[in-house]
């Protein structure tokens, strides 16, 4: 067993490099979502109704498609970038703690890609 | 491990919960909360591009009135995330850490919160069918 506190074991190894980066992202896509965010809701609850023939022919709209697909991806690394914090502060167990991070992370790259493919397939056309 | 065993300094369980702690977490919950609320957005989507039958069925669920509850919680949580998201903004930009400020902010969020669910619990009343 080494008698080495952890802080002993880190120091003059420098940081992963990573935190200056995730940290900057987290902040730049809130201020994005400051905007997007407002956007949606009042976009979308503001349609007249919201039956498939409406929401369709709005998300095909340029602005809207444009708008929606980057509050869904910035949304969605946003989001990725909270929960990692999350999962980082109370999963302490190494296993479970990296298996938590990979999964939020696979489910977030599939929630951002299925919800931008919906958004082009329907603004590109090809949907029933 | 050897930190395991080491005393701990004095954590949640000692601490009387004041007005910004129970702030602070909110924020997070409410964040974590939005996360799922992704997923139903993503699927919501899906549906909408897989035709009028699976939209159908993705508005079906939507009528249920437990997700309607659902549906009115994702809208506090979206406006307390986003007053208490720019809080936490000006912080980091250096601003507003004295006791009184934090104090007044967190006021400032609880109060836009509200006013602003309201606005958008209006706004969404029709789509909603009535009562939630």
């Amino acid at each position: 067993m080494s008698l080495r506190s952890p802080l002993g074991r880190v120091l003059g190894h420098g940081s992963a490099r990573q935190g200056v980066h995730h940290w900057w992202s987290l902040r730049t896509t809130s201020a994005a979502l400051v905007l997007l965010g407002a956007w949606f809701i009042f976009a979308l609850l503001t349609r007249p109704d919201l039956g498939h023939a409406t929401v369709s022919a709005w998300i095909a709209k340029p602005v809207t498609a444009v708008l929606l697909g980057l509050f869904v991806a910035v949304a969605t690394w946003h989001s990725a970038l909270g929960v990692q914090v999350v999962i980082e502060d109370y999963v302490h167990a190494k296993g479970p703690r990296v298996a938590a991070l990979v999964a939020s992370r696979f489910l977030h790259a599939l929630v951002g890609v299925a919800a931008v493919f919906a958004i082009l397939r329907i603004a590109l056309g090809g949907a029933a | 491990m050897s930190t395991r065993t080491r005393p701990l300094s004095p954590h949640l369980q000692v601490y009387r919960p004041m007005y910004t702690m129970v702030l602070s977490i909110s924020h997070r919950i409410t964040g974590v909360f939005q996360s799922v609320g992704l997923l139903l957005l993503a699927w919501w989507l899906v549906a909408a591009a897989s035709g009028p039958d699976a939209y159908a069925s993705a508005a079906r669920l939507f009528s249920n009135p437990l997700v309607k509850l659902l549906l009115a919680g994702w809208a506090v949580a979206f406006w307390y995330h986003f007053f208490a998201g720019i809080r936490h903004l000006v912080w980091d930009a250096g601003y507003g850490f004295d006791k009184p400020a934090a104090r007044r902010s967190g006021q400032a969020v609880v109060v836009a919160t509200a006013l602003a669910s309201l606005f958008t619990l209006a706004l969404a009343w029709r789509h909603l069918g009535g009562a939630a």
